[in-house]
C-alpha cells in the first residue's frame, strides 16, 4: 500500500474535493437529499454526521487489532449507533426544533453508507491520528456538499438563506425546490458543475502530457 | 395507538409519502440497480420481502424495550436485529436461486444498510402503529418502493438508447428523471388522507 507516502494533509484534503463523498463517491445520498431543504437543516445534519464520522473513526481504528474480523461488520454497526444514539439525544437537548425539523434522519445517520464504508475502507486498516484526519476530511466535505444542496435549495424555494430574506418582495418562490423533487434537481445541478470541473481538469491534463 | 385506517395507510406508505421519491430513503439501491428493469423487480420484491420482516420485527423489539423502559436502545437493537434477518434472507437465496443471488451482487448486504428498512421501522414506531397497521404499513412501503424503482429502470432502459451529452450520462440524467418521477408523485398528495 501506498498509505505510507501520502502525507496527513492530504489524508484531509481528499475528503473535501478528489474523493468527496457526496459528488464523486455519490455516499451518503438519502440524507443529502432529504434535509437539505433549508441551509440550516443541512449544516445541522452535516455537524452531527462528521461528529459520528470522526468518534466512530476514532474507536474503530483503536479497536481495529481486537475485532474480530468475522464479526467486523456487526461491530462497527453498534459503534456506529452508540454514537448516533448520543447525538440524537444531544440535539434534542439543544434544540427541540431542530430535532423535529430533521426528524428520524438523525437516527438515520447510522446507515449512512460513508460511515460504515469509511470504517471499513480506512479506519480498520489505519492509526487513530489518520483515521481522525480521513473523518474530519470526510465530515468537512459531506457538510460542504449538503451545504451546498441547502443554499441552492433555500435561495430558489424559500427566496432567503438561513431564514434572511435575500429577494426583494416582489419574487416568485420555486416551491418545487423545497419539495422532494427539488432535492434530486439541485444535485443533478451540483453533479453537473463537477463533471464539467473534471472534465475540464482532465483536458488539461492532457495538454500538458502532450506539449511535454 | 394510531387511529388511521388500514387502507389509508397502505395508500399513503405506496403513494403520497413515497419513500424513494418523497422521504429519499433506499436512494442507493435505488440508483444502483434500477438500470435494468428485471434486477429492478427483483430487488424490488427482495426489499419488500425484507421491510416487512423488519416490521414484525421492530414491532416485537419495541414492546420489549417498553417493557424495560429502554428507548435509548431502539436504534442499536432495531439494527442488529434487522441486519440478521437479512442475512438470514441471503442465505436462503444463496440455496434456493444461485442465479437471483448473483444478479443482486453486492446489493443485497446492502440492503442491511438501507435507511429505507430501518426508516420503516423507525417511522411506525414513531406513529404508535400496532401490529396490523405495521404490517400493512410495511405492505405499502415495500409496494411503493418497488413501484418506483420498476419506474425508474423502465425510464432508464429506454434513457439509454438515447443519445445523451457525456456531462449528463449516469447520475446526472438519473437524478433528473428520478425528480420528474417524484413531482409526479406530488399528484398523489391528498389521496388516502
Amino acid at each position: 500500500m501506498a498509505s505510507k507516502e501520502v502525507t496527513s494533509t492530504d489524508e484531509f484534503v481528499k475528503g473535501l474535493w478528489r474523493d468527496n463523498p457526496v459528488f464523486i463517491q455519490v455516499l451518503g445520498m438519502c440524507p443529502a437529499l432529504a434535509v437539505s431543504n433549508t441551509a440550516l437543516n443541512a449544516l445541522a445534519m452535516g455537524l452531527a454526521t462528521t461528529f459520528v464520522l470522526l468518534m466512530s473513526g476514532l474507536s474503530v481504528s483503536l479497536l481495529r487489532n481486537f475485532i474480530p474480523r468475522e464479526a467486523r461488520i456487526v461491530c462497527y454497526i453498534c459503534i456506529i449507533a452508540t454514537f448516533v444514539t448520543s447525538v440524537d439525544y444531544l440535539i434534542m437537548a439543544l434544540s427541540l426544533e431542530l430535532h423535529r425539523a430533521l426528524g428520524a434522519f438523525i437516527a438515520l445517520i447510522v446507515v449512512n453508507c460513508l460511515i460504515l464504508g469509511r470504517a471499513e475502507a480506512f479506519a480498520s486498516k489505519h492509526k487513530p491520528g489518520r483515521a481522525l484526519l480521513d473523518g474530519l476530511g470526510m465530515g468537512v466535505g459531506f457538510t460542504l456538499a449538503l451545504l451546498f444542496i441547502g443554499v441552492v435549495r433555500e435561495i430558489l424555494g424559500s427566496g432567503s438563506l438561513f431564514g434572511v430574506a435575500v429577494f426583494p418582495d416582489g419574487f416568485q418562490t420555486w416551491t418545487v425546490m423545497v419539495l422532494p423533487s427539488g432535492g434530486f434537481f439541485a444535485m443533478a445541478l451540483w453533479l453537473l458543475i463537477v463533471n464539467r470541473i473534471k472534465q475540464k481538469q482532465a483536458a488539461t491534463a492532457k495538454t500538458v502530457e502532450v506539449t511535454s | 395507538m394510531s387511529d388511521a385506517s388500514h387502507w389509508s395507510i397502505f395508500l399513503n406508505a405506496a403513494l403520497v409519502n413515497n419513500f424513494v421519491l418523497a422521504y429519499f430513503l433506499g436512494i442507493c439501491p435505488f440508483f444502483g440497480v434500477s438500470s435494468k428493469l428485471e434486477t429492478a423487480v427483483r430487488m424490488g420484491a427482495a426489499v419488500s420481502f425484507v421491510m416487512l420482516v423488519a416490521s414484525v420485527c421492530a414491532f416485537l423489539i419495541n414492546l420489549l424495550l417498553d417493557a424495560v423502559n429502554a428507548p435509548y436502545l431502539r436504534i442499536i437493537s432495531y439494527i442488529l436485529v434487522i441486519s440478521s434477518t437479512v442475512q438470514l434472507v441471503e442465505m436462503l437465496m444463496k440455496k434456493i436461486s444461485p442465479t437471483t443471488f448473483r444478479a443482486m451482487g453486492i446489493y443485497l448486504p446492502l440492503i442491511t444498510t438501507n435507511c429505507a428498512i430501518l426508516g420503516l421501522a423507525l417511522f411506525q414506531t414513531n406513529r404508535g402503529y400496532g401490529f396490523t397497521q405495521s404490517v400493512v404499513y410495511s405492505l405499502g412501503a415495500g409496494l411503493g418502493f418497488a413501484l418506483a424503482l420498476v419506474l425508474m429502470a423502465g425510464v432508464r432502459e429506454k434513457l439509454e438508447l438515447n443519445e445523451v451529452p457525456d456531462l449528463v450520462k449516469g447520475t446526472a440524467a438519473a437524478l433528473v428523471v428520478a425528480g420528474i418521477l417524484s413531482m409526479g408523485f406530488m399528484g398523489f398528495a391528498g389521496l388516502g388522507r
